[in-house]
Protein backbone atom coordinates (compact mmCIF):
# COMPACT_ATOMS: atom_id res chain seq x y z
CA UNK A 1 0.00 0.00 0.00
CA UNK A 2 1.53 2.93 -0.99
CA UNK A 3 0.37 6.49 0.20
CA UNK A 4 1.14 9.50 -2.46
CA UNK A 5 0.81 13.46 -2.67
CA UNK A 6 -2.21 14.56 -3.39
CA UNK A 7 -0.61 17.97 -4.85
CA UNK A 8 2.35 19.00 -5.45
CA UNK A 9 4.43 20.86 -2.40
CA UNK A 10 6.82 20.60 0.24
CA UNK A 11 7.30 17.66 2.78
CA UNK A 12 6.62 19.72 5.63
CA UNK A 13 6.19 16.99 8.56
CA UNK A 14 6.88 13.15 8.77
CA UNK A 15 4.22 11.88 11.43
CA UNK A 16 5.44 8.48 11.11
CA UNK A 17 8.26 6.15 11.33
CA UNK A 18 9.07 2.95 10.51
CA UNK A 19 7.48 0.25 12.35
CA UNK A 20 4.62 2.17 13.36
CA UNK A 21 1.01 1.01 13.04
CA UNK A 22 -1.35 3.42 11.33
CA UNK A 23 -5.19 3.31 10.78
CA UNK A 24 -7.04 3.87 7.98
CA UNK A 25 -7.63 7.93 8.01
CA UNK A 26 -4.63 8.44 10.29
CA UNK A 27 -2.41 11.43 8.79
CA UNK A 28 1.42 10.12 8.05
CA UNK A 29 2.69 13.22 6.39
CA UNK A 30 1.84 16.64 6.32
CA UNK A 31 2.67 18.75 2.94
CA UNK A 32 2.65 22.35 2.39
CA UNK A 33 1.05 23.57 -0.63
CA UNK A 34 0.34 27.06 -1.62
CA UNK A 35 0.60 28.20 2.10
CA UNK A 36 -1.67 25.50 3.46
CA UNK A 37 -1.15 22.71 5.36
CA UNK A 38 -2.07 19.38 3.90
CA UNK A 39 -2.52 16.36 5.71
CA UNK A 40 -1.87 13.23 4.10
CA UNK A 41 -3.81 10.15 5.21
CA UNK A 42 -3.25 6.29 5.16
CA UNK A 43 -6.11 4.85 2.71
CA UNK A 44 -5.97 1.73 4.35
CA UNK A 45 -4.60 0.73 8.02
CA UNK A 46 -1.08 -0.96 8.01
CA UNK A 47 2.30 -1.19 9.17
CA UNK A 48 4.83 1.52 8.38
CA UNK A 49 7.52 -0.31 6.23
CA UNK A 50 9.37 2.82 4.64
CA UNK A 51 9.45 6.84 4.29
CA UNK A 52 10.34 7.91 1.45
CA UNK A 53 10.66 11.46 1.77
CA UNK A 54 12.39 14.46 4.49
CA UNK A 55 11.13 17.10 6.04
CA UNK A 56 11.75 19.99 3.36
CA UNK A 57 11.56 17.63 0.14
CA UNK A 58 9.87 19.08 -3.22
CA UNK A 59 7.42 16.31 -3.75
CA UNK A 60 5.28 16.02 -7.11
CA UNK A 61 1.43 15.31 -7.56
CA UNK A 62 1.43 11.01 -6.98
CA UNK A 63 4.60 10.52 -5.69
CA UNK A 64 4.99 8.09 -2.81
CA UNK A 65 5.52 9.50 0.31
CA UNK A 66 5.27 6.75 2.71
CA UNK A 67 4.94 2.85 1.73
CA UNK A 68 2.46 0.32 4.40
CA UNK A 69 2.16 -3.33 4.23
CA UNK B 1 -58.61 -19.63 -26.57
CA UNK B 2 -60.95 -16.69 -26.54
CA UNK B 3 -59.90 -13.04 -27.66
CA UNK B 4 -59.02 -12.18 -24.29
CA UNK B 5 -57.53 -15.14 -22.83
CA UNK B 6 -55.53 -14.75 -25.70
CA UNK B 7 -54.47 -11.19 -25.23
CA UNK B 8 -53.54 -11.90 -21.38
CA UNK B 9 -51.52 -14.69 -22.26
CA UNK B 10 -49.50 -12.36 -24.94
CA UNK B 11 -49.33 -10.03 -21.81
CA UNK B 12 -47.98 -12.53 -19.18
CA UNK B 13 -45.08 -13.69 -21.71
CA UNK B 14 -44.42 -9.88 -22.74
CA UNK B 15 -43.92 -9.35 -19.01
CA UNK B 16 -41.16 -12.17 -18.38
CA UNK B 17 -38.63 -10.24 -20.28
CA UNK B 18 -36.17 -12.21 -22.29
CA UNK B 19 -34.93 -16.11 -22.03
CA UNK B 20 -34.33 -17.48 -17.73
CA UNK B 21 -30.66 -17.94 -18.29
CA UNK B 22 -30.49 -14.40 -19.28
CA UNK B 23 -31.80 -13.51 -15.92
CA UNK B 24 -30.07 -15.95 -14.20
CA UNK B 25 -27.21 -14.43 -15.31
CA UNK B 26 -28.01 -11.12 -14.15
CA UNK B 27 -29.13 -12.03 -10.70
CA UNK B 28 -25.76 -14.01 -10.56
CA UNK B 29 -24.24 -10.26 -10.77
CA UNK B 30 -26.73 -8.81 -8.01
CA UNK B 31 -28.86 -6.91 -10.85
CA UNK B 32 -32.33 -6.97 -10.71
CA UNK B 33 -34.98 -7.63 -13.51
CA UNK B 34 -35.80 -4.09 -15.55
CA UNK B 35 -39.92 -4.39 -13.72
CA UNK B 36 -38.83 -5.11 -10.15
CA UNK B 37 -36.13 -2.40 -10.61
CA UNK B 38 -39.37 -0.15 -11.53
CA UNK B 39 -41.45 -1.24 -8.58
CA UNK B 40 -38.40 -0.14 -6.22
CA UNK B 41 -38.16 3.14 -7.66
CA UNK B 42 -41.93 3.76 -8.09
CA UNK B 43 -44.47 4.96 -4.99
CA UNK B 44 -46.70 2.47 -7.08
CA UNK B 45 -45.27 0.71 -9.81
CA UNK B 46 -45.88 2.05 -13.26
CA UNK B 47 -49.01 3.05 -14.11
CA UNK B 48 -48.76 3.73 -17.73
CA UNK B 49 -46.96 1.85 -20.01
CA UNK B 50 -46.80 2.21 -23.48
CA UNK B 51 -45.78 0.53 -26.32
CA UNK B 52 -45.35 -2.61 -24.26
CA UNK B 53 -46.10 -4.69 -27.68
CA UNK B 54 -43.26 -3.16 -29.50
CA UNK B 55 -41.57 -5.85 -31.99
CA UNK B 56 -43.97 -8.60 -30.32
CA UNK B 57 -43.73 -10.67 -33.94
CA UNK B 58 -40.44 -11.35 -32.62
CA UNK B 59 -41.06 -13.44 -29.76
CA UNK B 60 -37.07 -13.00 -28.97
CA UNK B 61 -37.90 -9.69 -28.38
CA UNK B 62 -40.26 -8.66 -25.97
CA UNK B 63 -40.83 -5.11 -25.81
CA UNK B 64 -38.05 -4.87 -27.63
CA UNK B 65 -36.06 -4.92 -25.21
CA UNK B 66 -36.85 -1.28 -22.87
CA UNK B 67 -39.95 -0.69 -20.40
CA UNK B 68 -40.99 3.02 -20.94
CA UNK B 69 -43.82 5.03 -19.26
CA UNK B 70 -44.91 6.94 -16.40
CA UNK B 71 -45.29 6.59 -12.77
CA UNK B 72 -44.86 8.62 -9.51
CA UNK B 73 -41.86 8.65 -6.97
CA UNK B 74 -42.59 11.26 -3.84
CA UNK B 75 -45.97 11.68 -5.85
CA UNK B 76 -44.97 13.33 -8.62
CA UNK B 77 -45.51 11.78 -11.91
CA UNK B 78 -42.34 10.84 -13.87
CA UNK B 79 -41.70 9.56 -17.15
CA UNK B 80 -39.59 6.42 -17.48
CA UNK B 81 -36.77 4.44 -19.79
CA UNK B 82 -35.79 1.24 -18.52
CA UNK B 83 -33.68 -0.92 -20.75
CA UNK B 84 -33.94 -4.98 -19.98
CA UNK B 85 -30.98 -6.48 -20.50
CA UNK B 86 -32.63 -9.86 -20.54
CA UNK B 87 -33.42 -8.75 -24.04
CA UNK B 88 -30.61 -9.02 -26.50
CA UNK B 89 -28.59 -7.49 -23.61
CA UNK B 90 -30.32 -4.42 -23.62
CA UNK B 91 -29.68 -3.64 -27.06
CA UNK B 92 -31.14 -0.89 -29.12
CA UNK B 93 -33.10 -1.82 -32.28
CA UNK B 94 -35.53 0.44 -34.66
CA UNK B 95 -38.68 0.12 -31.78
CA UNK B 96 -36.47 0.51 -29.08
CA UNK B 97 -35.09 3.61 -29.94
CA UNK B 98 -38.55 4.92 -31.02
CA UNK B 99 -40.05 4.15 -27.46
CA UNK B 100 -37.16 6.32 -26.01
CA UNK B 101 -37.65 9.30 -28.40
CA UNK B 102 -41.73 8.67 -27.69
CA UNK B 103 -41.19 9.12 -23.74
CA UNK B 104 -38.83 12.14 -24.25
CA UNK B 105 -41.67 13.50 -25.91
CA UNK B 106 -44.27 12.84 -23.43
CA UNK B 107 -41.57 14.53 -20.78
CA UNK B 108 -41.26 18.09 -23.28
CA UNK B 109 -45.27 18.04 -23.56
CA UNK B 110 -46.12 17.54 -19.71
CA UNK B 111 -43.05 19.23 -18.21
CA UNK B 112 -41.90 16.50 -16.17
CA UNK B 113 -38.89 14.61 -14.93
CA UNK B 114 -37.28 11.71 -16.92
CA UNK B 115 -35.71 8.66 -15.29
CA UNK B 116 -33.29 6.99 -17.42
CA UNK B 117 -32.71 3.39 -15.86
CA UNK B 118 -29.52 2.51 -18.38
CA UNK B 119 -28.25 -1.49 -18.75
CA UNK B 120 -27.26 -1.96 -22.33
CA UNK B 121 -24.81 -2.88 -24.68
CA UNK B 122 -25.55 -0.56 -27.25
CA UNK B 123 -27.37 -0.32 -30.78
CA UNK B 124 -27.80 -4.08 -32.71
CA UNK B 125 -25.49 -3.51 -35.78
CA UNK B 126 -27.73 -5.69 -37.68
CA UNK B 127 -30.76 -3.03 -37.26
CA UNK B 128 -28.20 0.01 -37.86
CA UNK B 129 -29.90 1.58 -40.58
CA UNK B 130 -33.31 1.30 -38.97
CA UNK B 131 -31.97 3.11 -36.12
CA UNK B 132 -28.65 4.67 -36.25
CA UNK B 133 -28.49 8.00 -38.51
CA UNK B 134 -31.83 9.07 -39.59
CA UNK B 135 -34.29 11.43 -38.27
CA UNK B 136 -35.99 9.12 -35.73
CA UNK B 137 -32.32 7.50 -35.32
CA UNK B 138 -30.83 6.97 -31.83
CA UNK B 139 -28.98 10.62 -32.68
CA UNK B 140 -32.43 12.02 -32.00
CA UNK B 141 -32.54 10.40 -28.24
CA UNK B 142 -29.51 12.46 -27.54
CA UNK B 143 -30.97 15.75 -29.19
CA UNK B 144 -33.85 15.58 -26.73
CA UNK B 145 -31.89 14.88 -24.24
CA UNK B 146 -30.38 18.15 -24.77
CA UNK B 147 -33.73 20.07 -25.32
CA UNK B 148 -35.15 18.91 -22.09
CA UNK B 149 -31.69 19.45 -20.38
CA UNK B 150 -32.56 22.47 -17.79
CA UNK B 151 -36.16 22.24 -18.21
CA UNK B 152 -37.00 18.90 -16.55
CA UNK B 153 -34.73 16.73 -14.28
CA UNK B 154 -33.15 14.03 -16.25
CA UNK B 155 -31.58 11.74 -14.19
CA UNK B 156 -29.60 8.39 -14.66
CA UNK B 157 -29.10 5.18 -13.36
CA UNK B 158 -26.29 2.99 -14.81
CA UNK B 159 -27.24 -0.99 -13.60
CA UNK B 160 -25.37 -2.29 -16.52
CA UNK B 161 -22.83 -0.85 -19.34
CA UNK B 162 -23.59 1.93 -21.22
CA UNK B 163 -21.83 1.35 -24.01
CA UNK B 164 -20.38 3.43 -27.23
CA UNK B 165 -22.88 5.68 -28.37
CA UNK B 166 -25.21 4.58 -25.20
CA UNK B 167 -22.75 6.17 -23.24
CA UNK B 168 -23.97 9.84 -24.08
CA UNK B 169 -27.42 9.36 -22.62
CA UNK B 170 -25.29 9.20 -19.20
CA UNK B 171 -23.28 12.26 -20.28
CA UNK B 172 -26.58 14.40 -20.92
CA UNK B 173 -28.03 13.41 -17.75
CA UNK B 174 -27.76 15.42 -14.40
CA UNK B 175 -26.60 13.25 -12.23
CA UNK B 176 -25.22 10.23 -13.23
CA UNK B 177 -25.60 7.10 -10.32
CA UNK B 178 -23.72 3.86 -10.48
CA UNK B 179 -23.65 0.65 -9.20
CA UNK B 180 -19.99 -0.74 -8.32
CA UNK B 181 -19.08 -3.53 -10.38
CA UNK B 182 -21.81 -3.36 -12.57
CA UNK B 183 -22.18 -0.40 -14.31
CA UNK B 184 -19.95 1.28 -16.89
CA UNK B 185 -19.24 3.86 -19.52
CA UNK B 186 -17.09 3.31 -22.55
CA UNK B 187 -16.73 4.58 -26.90
CA UNK B 188 -14.93 1.34 -27.16
CA UNK B 189 -15.34 -2.12 -25.51
CA UNK B 190 -11.48 -3.32 -24.25
CA UNK B 191 -11.62 -5.89 -26.98
CA UNK B 192 -11.99 -2.79 -29.65
CA UNK B 193 -9.41 -1.11 -27.93
CA UNK B 194 -6.76 -3.96 -28.34
CA UNK B 195 -7.50 -4.41 -31.70
CA UNK B 196 -7.88 -0.87 -32.77
CA UNK B 197 -5.12 1.23 -30.47
CA UNK B 198 -3.56 -1.82 -29.21
CA UNK B 199 -4.11 -1.22 -25.82
CA UNK B 200 -4.55 -4.37 -23.03
CA UNK B 201 -6.65 -3.04 -20.48
CA UNK B 202 -9.57 -4.55 -18.15
CA UNK B 203 -13.41 -2.92 -18.69
CA UNK B 204 -13.54 -1.79 -14.84
CA UNK B 205 -10.03 -0.07 -15.40
CA UNK B 206 -11.29 1.56 -18.07
CA UNK B 207 -14.66 2.35 -17.77
CA UNK B 208 -15.94 0.93 -14.49
CA UNK B 209 -18.01 3.17 -11.97
CA UNK B 210 -15.40 3.62 -9.76
CA UNK B 211 -12.92 5.01 -11.83
CA UNK B 212 -15.52 7.18 -13.93
CA UNK B 213 -16.62 8.34 -10.06
CA UNK B 214 -13.34 9.06 -8.83
CA UNK B 215 -11.14 9.98 -11.88
CA UNK B 216 -13.17 10.90 -15.12
CA UNK B 217 -16.48 12.45 -12.88
CA UNK B 218 -18.43 11.32 -15.95
CA UNK B 219 -20.68 9.42 -12.76
CA UNK B 220 -21.69 11.21 -10.30
CA UNK B 221 -22.55 9.03 -6.93
CA UNK B 222 -21.19 5.38 -6.51
CA UNK B 223 -23.29 2.91 -4.53
CA UNK B 224 -22.71 -0.49 -3.67
CA UNK B 225 -26.22 -1.83 -4.70
CA UNK B 226 -29.08 -1.04 -7.30
CA UNK B 227 -31.40 -1.12 -4.02
CA UNK B 228 -29.15 1.96 -2.86
CA UNK B 229 -29.16 3.39 -6.07
CA UNK B 230 -32.84 3.50 -6.18
CA UNK B 231 -32.95 5.13 -3.14
CA UNK B 232 -30.48 7.47 -3.75
CA UNK B 233 -32.72 8.81 -6.90
CA UNK B 234 -36.23 8.85 -4.92
CA UNK B 235 -34.29 11.45 -2.19
CA UNK B 236 -32.52 13.26 -5.23
CA UNK B 237 -35.56 14.09 -6.58
CA UNK B 238 -37.09 14.97 -3.28
CA UNK B 239 -35.04 18.46 -3.58
CA UNK B 240 -36.48 19.63 -7.24
CA UNK B 241 -39.12 20.69 -8.80
CA UNK B 242 -40.86 19.05 -11.70
CA UNK B 243 -39.68 21.26 -13.79
CA UNK B 244 -37.99 25.01 -14.70
CA UNK B 245 -41.66 26.76 -14.22
CA UNK B 246 -41.90 25.79 -10.24
CA UNK B 247 -39.85 25.61 -7.15
CA UNK B 248 -38.72 22.70 -5.13
CA UNK B 249 -41.55 21.69 -2.38
CA UNK B 250 -40.94 22.37 0.83
CA UNK B 251 -40.47 19.24 3.44
CA UNK B 252 -40.60 19.42 6.76
CA UNK B 253 -38.33 21.60 8.49
CA UNK B 254 -35.72 19.66 10.96
CA UNK B 255 -33.18 21.28 13.47
CA UNK B 256 -29.53 20.45 12.48
CA UNK B 257 -28.03 17.56 14.41
CA UNK B 258 -26.81 18.28 17.68
CA UNK B 259 -22.70 18.33 18.22
CA UNK B 260 -20.79 19.16 21.37
CA UNK B 261 -18.99 21.77 19.85
CA UNK B 262 -20.33 24.70 18.09
CA UNK B 263 -18.94 26.21 14.84
CA UNK B 264 -17.04 29.34 15.73
CA UNK B 265 -14.95 26.64 18.12
CA UNK B 266 -14.65 24.21 15.42
CA UNK B 267 -12.44 26.65 12.98
CA UNK B 268 -8.97 26.53 14.02
CA UNK B 269 -7.68 30.26 13.88
CA UNK B 270 -4.36 29.37 12.06
CA UNK B 271 -5.67 29.98 8.42
CA UNK B 272 -3.42 27.48 7.27
CA UNK B 273 -4.19 24.78 9.39
CA UNK B 274 -6.97 22.37 8.14
CA UNK B 275 -10.40 21.53 9.73
CA UNK B 276 -13.22 19.06 8.03
CA UNK B 277 -16.12 21.08 6.46
CA UNK B 278 -18.46 18.96 6.60
CA UNK B 279 -18.65 19.17 10.00
CA UNK B 280 -19.59 22.86 9.54
CA UNK B 281 -22.28 21.88 6.92
CA UNK B 282 -23.72 19.65 9.24
CA UNK B 283 -24.24 22.34 11.91
CA UNK B 284 -26.37 24.38 9.51
CA UNK B 285 -28.61 22.06 7.39
CA UNK B 286 -31.60 20.23 8.75
CA UNK B 287 -30.37 17.00 10.15
CA UNK B 288 -29.73 14.24 7.69
CA UNK B 289 -30.38 16.39 4.79
CA UNK B 290 -27.24 16.09 2.60
CA UNK B 291 -27.42 14.58 -0.34
CA UNK B 292 -24.13 14.61 -1.78
CA UNK B 293 -23.14 14.81 -5.65
CA UNK B 294 -19.66 13.76 -6.81
CA UNK B 295 -18.37 13.17 -3.24
CA UNK B 296 -15.20 11.20 -4.51
CA UNK B 297 -14.28 13.35 -7.41
CA UNK B 298 -12.28 16.42 -6.85
CA UNK B 299 -13.03 16.36 -2.84
CA UNK B 300 -11.36 19.58 -2.20
CA UNK B 301 -14.59 21.07 -3.01
CA UNK B 302 -17.79 19.92 -1.61
CA UNK B 303 -21.00 20.06 -3.84
CA UNK B 304 -24.73 19.12 -2.65
CA UNK B 305 -28.06 19.32 -2.14
CA UNK B 306 -29.31 20.10 1.21
CA UNK B 307 -32.50 21.85 3.05
CA UNK B 308 -32.36 24.49 5.76
CA UNK B 309 -35.67 24.85 7.61
CA UNK B 310 -36.98 22.77 4.85
CA UNK B 311 -36.15 24.43 1.74
CA UNK B 312 -33.50 23.07 -0.75
CA UNK B 313 -30.26 24.63 -1.14
CA UNK B 314 -27.20 23.69 -2.91
CA UNK B 315 -24.02 23.49 -1.03
CA UNK B 316 -20.77 24.79 -2.99
CA UNK B 317 -18.22 24.54 -0.14
CA UNK B 318 -14.28 24.27 0.21
CA UNK B 319 -12.37 21.35 2.02
CA UNK B 320 -10.04 22.67 3.64
CA UNK B 321 -9.08 18.60 4.53
CA UNK B 322 -8.43 17.90 1.12
CA UNK B 323 -5.71 19.46 -0.73
CA UNK B 324 -6.14 22.71 1.80
CA UNK B 325 -8.86 23.31 -0.19
CA UNK B 326 -7.53 24.51 -3.26
CA UNK B 327 -9.13 25.02 -6.58
CA UNK B 328 -8.18 22.80 -9.35
CA UNK B 329 -9.42 22.09 -12.90
CA UNK B 330 -11.77 19.42 -11.69
CA UNK B 331 -13.13 21.06 -9.07
CA UNK B 332 -14.10 24.03 -11.06
CA UNK B 333 -15.65 21.41 -13.88
CA UNK B 334 -17.86 20.03 -10.74
CA UNK B 335 -18.77 23.65 -9.21
CA UNK B 336 -19.53 24.50 -13.07
CA UNK B 337 -22.21 21.80 -13.27
CA UNK B 338 -23.25 21.42 -9.92
CA UNK B 339 -24.33 25.38 -10.23
CA UNK B 340 -26.24 25.09 -13.55
CA UNK B 341 -28.07 22.39 -12.26
CA UNK B 342 -29.19 24.66 -9.34
CA UNK B 343 -29.58 27.56 -10.84
CA UNK B 344 -32.06 25.82 -13.56
CA UNK B 345 -34.18 24.25 -10.86
CA UNK B 346 -35.04 27.22 -9.01
CA UNK B 347 -32.73 25.64 -5.83
CA UNK B 348 -30.97 28.71 -3.98
CA UNK B 349 -27.06 28.56 -3.92
CA UNK B 350 -24.52 28.75 -0.63
CA UNK B 351 -20.96 29.02 -0.46
CA UNK B 352 -19.27 28.28 1.97
CA UNK B 353 -15.71 29.86 1.17
CA UNK B 354 -12.16 29.35 3.02
CA UNK B 355 -9.93 29.30 -0.47
CA UNK B 356 -6.66 29.73 -0.42
CA UNK B 357 -6.87 30.17 -4.45
CA UNK B 358 -6.48 28.48 -7.58
CA UNK B 359 -3.63 25.67 -7.86
CA UNK B 360 -0.84 26.94 -9.47
CA UNK B 361 2.32 25.52 -11.58
CA UNK B 362 3.09 23.44 -14.84
CA UNK B 363 0.99 21.01 -14.60
CA UNK B 364 -2.56 22.66 -13.82
CA UNK B 365 -1.58 25.11 -16.63
CA UNK B 366 -1.41 22.29 -18.92
CA UNK B 367 -4.06 21.05 -18.25
CA UNK B 368 -6.11 24.74 -18.77
CA UNK B 369 -6.90 25.73 -15.15
CA UNK B 370 -7.63 29.19 -16.47
CA UNK B 371 -10.40 28.04 -18.55
CA UNK B 372 -11.76 25.66 -16.26
CA UNK B 373 -11.93 28.21 -13.27
CA UNK B 374 -13.48 30.91 -16.18
CA UNK B 375 -16.18 28.12 -16.68
CA UNK B 376 -16.63 27.79 -13.22
CA UNK B 377 -17.13 32.13 -12.82
CA UNK B 378 -19.31 32.02 -15.60
CA UNK B 379 -21.80 29.73 -14.22
CA UNK B 380 -21.34 31.00 -10.65
CA UNK B 381 -21.71 34.46 -12.17
CA UNK B 382 -24.97 33.89 -14.19
CA UNK B 383 -26.39 32.11 -11.42
CA UNK B 384 -30.19 34.19 -10.72
CA UNK B 385 -31.16 31.99 -8.20
CA UNK B 386 -30.92 33.52 -4.42
CA UNK B 387 -27.22 33.22 -3.98
CA UNK B 388 -25.04 33.84 -0.99
CA UNK B 389 -21.72 33.49 0.05
CA UNK B 390 -20.09 33.23 3.56
CA UNK B 391 -16.24 33.94 3.94
CA UNK B 392 -15.95 31.17 6.45
CA UNK B 393 -12.06 31.97 6.71
CA UNK B 394 -9.93 32.72 4.02
CA UNK B 395 -10.51 34.00 -0.07
CA UNK B 396 -7.74 34.86 -1.59
CA UNK B 397 -7.12 35.47 -5.11
CA UNK B 398 -9.12 34.71 -7.61
CA UNK B 399 -10.68 31.75 -5.22
CA UNK B 400 -13.00 34.86 -3.34
CA UNK B 401 -14.39 35.65 -7.22
CA UNK B 402 -14.99 32.07 -8.08
CA UNK B 403 -16.50 31.26 -4.79
CA UNK B 404 -19.00 34.41 -5.52
CA UNK B 405 -17.56 36.80 -4.09
CA UNK B 406 -19.08 40.60 -3.91
CA UNK B 407 -18.48 41.32 -7.66
CA UNK B 408 -20.86 38.33 -8.99
CA UNK B 409 -24.02 39.52 -7.07
CA UNK B 410 -24.83 37.41 -4.36
CA UNK B 411 -27.77 38.67 -2.43
CA UNK B 412 -25.66 38.75 0.37
CA UNK B 413 -21.60 38.13 1.00
CA UNK B 414 -21.67 37.40 4.93
CA UNK B 415 -18.38 37.28 7.03
CA UNK B 416 -16.97 35.52 9.68
CA UNK B 417 -14.81 37.61 12.51
CA UNK B 418 -11.63 35.31 11.56
CA UNK B 419 -12.51 36.35 7.76
CA UNK B 420 -9.29 37.35 5.88
CA UNK B 421 -10.15 38.30 1.82
CA UNK B 422 -7.01 39.58 -0.34
CA UNK B 423 -5.48 39.11 -2.95
CA UNK B 424 -3.14 36.34 -1.15
CA UNK B 425 -2.42 35.61 1.85
CA UNK B 426 -0.21 37.39 4.34
CA UNK B 427 2.88 35.27 4.07
CA UNK B 428 2.93 35.19 0.34
CA UNK B 429 2.08 39.02 0.05
CA UNK B 430 5.02 39.52 2.32
CA UNK B 431 7.26 37.32 0.34
CA UNK B 432 6.35 39.20 -2.99
CA UNK B 433 6.68 42.79 -2.04
CA UNK B 434 9.44 42.27 0.21
CA UNK B 435 11.36 39.61 -1.62
CA UNK B 436 14.60 41.94 -2.23
CA UNK B 437 14.34 43.41 1.28
CA UNK B 438 14.58 40.25 2.87
CA UNK B 439 17.21 38.73 1.04
CA UNK B 440 19.50 41.56 1.42
CA UNK B 441 19.04 41.33 5.49
CA UNK B 442 21.72 39.78 8.17
CA UNK B 443 20.07 36.40 8.33
CA UNK B 444 19.39 36.73 12.12
CA UNK B 445 17.06 39.88 11.34
CA UNK B 446 15.20 38.39 8.77
CA UNK B 447 12.41 36.42 10.69
CA UNK B 448 11.82 39.41 12.73
CA UNK B 449 10.90 41.63 9.89
CA UNK B 450 8.88 39.35 8.35
CA UNK B 451 6.67 38.78 10.80
CA UNK B 452 6.22 42.82 11.42
CA UNK B 453 5.26 42.68 7.69
CA UNK B 454 2.52 40.14 7.70
CA UNK B 455 1.74 41.49 10.94
CA UNK B 456 1.23 44.95 9.08
CA UNK B 457 -0.32 43.03 6.01
CA UNK B 458 -2.85 41.76 8.11
CA UNK B 459 -4.11 44.84 9.43
CA UNK B 460 -4.53 45.96 6.24
CA UNK B 461 -7.20 43.27 4.97
CA UNK B 462 -8.59 43.12 8.48
CA UNK B 463 -12.17 41.71 8.50
CA UNK B 464 -13.91 45.10 9.91
CA UNK B 465 -11.89 47.38 7.48
CA UNK B 466 -13.47 45.69 4.78
CA UNK B 467 -16.66 45.89 6.56
CA UNK B 468 -16.21 49.49 6.66
CA UNK B 469 -15.56 49.66 3.17
CA UNK B 470 -19.10 47.68 2.46
CA UNK B 471 -16.67 44.73 0.74
CA UNK B 472 -19.30 42.33 2.71
CA UNK B 473 -22.44 43.15 3.21
CA UNK B 474 -22.44 41.92 6.93
CA UNK B 475 -19.75 40.35 9.75
CA UNK B 476 -22.13 37.97 11.64
CA UNK B 477 -21.33 35.41 14.66
CA UNK B 478 -20.89 31.62 13.16
CA UNK B 479 -23.02 30.34 15.72
CA UNK B 480 -26.00 32.65 14.24
CA UNK B 481 -25.29 31.78 10.51
CA UNK B 482 -28.06 28.88 10.40
CA UNK B 483 -30.39 31.60 11.21
CA UNK B 484 -28.74 34.12 9.43
CA UNK B 485 -29.27 31.82 6.30
CA UNK B 486 -33.07 31.17 7.42
CA UNK B 487 -33.75 34.67 7.56
CA UNK B 488 -32.26 35.73 4.00
CA UNK B 489 -33.18 32.68 1.51
CA UNK B 490 -37.07 33.32 3.28
CA UNK B 491 -36.68 37.04 1.89
CA UNK B 492 -34.30 36.49 -1.37
CA UNK B 493 -37.19 33.65 -2.32
CA UNK B 494 -38.57 36.52 -4.21
CA UNK B 495 -35.70 37.33 -6.58
CA UNK B 496 -36.74 37.53 -10.27
CA UNK B 497 -33.96 38.53 -12.32
CA UNK B 498 -32.64 37.49 -15.77
CA UNK B 499 -29.32 38.00 -15.86
CA UNK B 500 -28.79 39.57 -19.43
CA UNK B 501 -30.60 39.99 -22.85
CA UNK B 502 -29.00 37.39 -25.73
CA UNK B 503 -29.19 33.88 -27.52
CA UNK B 504 -26.85 32.61 -25.16
CA UNK B 505 -22.82 32.98 -23.75
CA UNK B 506 -20.20 31.99 -25.27
CA UNK B 507 -18.59 29.96 -22.43
CA UNK B 508 -14.88 29.18 -21.72
CA UNK B 509 -15.42 25.53 -21.65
Amino acid sequence: MEVKASMAGSVWKVLVNTGDSVQEGDDVIILESMKMEIPIAAESSGVVKEVKVNEGDFVNEDDVLVVLE
Amino acid sequence: MSLIQELEARIEKIKQGGKEKYHKANQDKGKLFVRKRLELLLDEGLHIEDAFFANCMDDSLPSDGVVTGIGKINGQDVCIMANDSTVKAGSWGKRTVEKILRIQETAMKLEIPIIYLVDSAGARITDQIEMFPGRRGAGRIFHNQIKLSGRVPQVCLLFGPSAAGGAYIPAFCDVVIMVDGNASMYLGSPRMAEKVIGEKVTLEEMGGANMHATVSGVGDVLVKSEEVAIQYARNYLSYFPKNFRTKPKEAEAKEPKLFEKSIAELIPENQNAPFNMYDLIDRVIDEDSFCEIKKKFAPELITGLARINGHSVGIIANQPRVKGGVLFTDSADKAAKFIQLCDAFNIPLLFLVDVPGFMIGTKVEREGIIRHGAKMLSMMSEATVPKISVIVRKAYGAGLYAMAGPAFEPDACLAFPNAQIAVMGPEAAVNAVYAKKIAELPEEERAAFIKEKQEEYKKEIDIYRLASEMVVDDIINPNHLRQELIKRYSVYAEKNVIFTERKHGVYPV
